[in-house]
């Protein structure tokens, strides 16, 4: 792996692995009033681990992009038509899954922004 | 595949649905007192039925109406013996509108649409930032 793609390799899996989560809220919001819908979620954290513990190599990393594993979501509120999706929690989890993307995204140019100041010094 | 591009879709097939459903609404609301209608009978409330649709792998689950049913409600019963539609011991078959149901209906529509909005304000906020990695 090579010096630059090492540096952007965290970030780019973090960022695929955020909007990936985002899909998954964005489903639970979609299926609120869907009867026997259940919410799905990840492991953000252990993802992210899976994701950057062992780097594949350069050639293949392109595709093989990180499959965080989907749990249940376990309700603390269950409904009769046995729909789980807790409008509230989904919520909160949607803002604060955005805020961290974009936060990973301004990280992102700052490495990017380095590098280049690197380059050109 | 991996794209936030995929929540336009999911975010769309929930506003169909829930467009729908508001349809459904207005159309019971409306025919709440709808006696006769062009088969002869009273009007029957209708209700969607959503079901999830797979839009490529479990995080892209989409909603789909995947039909609309007749409300299995007792028609209501009202004693007017004057009515033209008044069958021998002076009753007329009325809909099986439930007003305050539908009602609560609506707003829970409404609330379902404008969160999916909502959703693709974001998605599409979040692209944009996106596109702006490095500059």
């Amino acid at each position: 792996m090579n010096k630059l793609d090492e540096l952007l390799h965290f970030n780019h899996q973090a960022l695929n692995l955020r909007a990936q989560r985002q899909q998954v809220l964005a489903s639970n919001i979609a299926n609120a009033d869907t009867p026997g819908y259940k919410a799905r979620d990840f492991d953000f954290k252990a993802a992210l681990e899976a994701a950057t513990a062992q780097p594949a190599p350069a050639t293949e990393r392109s595709k093989a992009l990180a499959q965080p594993e989907l749990l249940y979501r376990s309700t603390l509120q269950p409904s009769l038509d046995a729909n789980s999706v807790d409008m509230d929690v989904e919520r909160a989890q949607f803002a604060e899954n955005i805020v961290h993307y974009e936060a990973n995204i301004t990280v992102l140019t700052h490495r990017i922004r380095m590098m280049l100041s690197a380059i050109q010094g | 595949m991996t794209s936030l591009l995929k929540i336009f879709d999911v975010a769309a097939s929930a506003m169909t649905a829930q467009s729908q459903r508001l349809n459904v609404v207005a159309s019971n609301l409306a025919n709440a007192d709808s006696a006769t209608g062009p088969d002869g009978s009273a009007y029957k409330a209708r209700q969607v039925v959503f079901s999830t649709q797979n839009m490529g792998g479990p995080e892209n689950s989409g909603v789909r109406v995947s039909g609309v049913i007749e409300d299995p409600a007792p028609m209501k019963r009202l004693f007017e013996p004057n009515h033209p539609m008044a069958d021998s011991d002076g009753y007329v078959t009325m809909p099986n509108v439930n007003v305050v149901e539908e009602m609560v209906n609506m707003i829970s529509a409404s609330r379902a649409y404008q969160n999916n909005v909502e959703i693709m304000n974001t998605a599409k906020t979040l692209l944009a930032k996106t596109l702006t990695i490095g500059q």
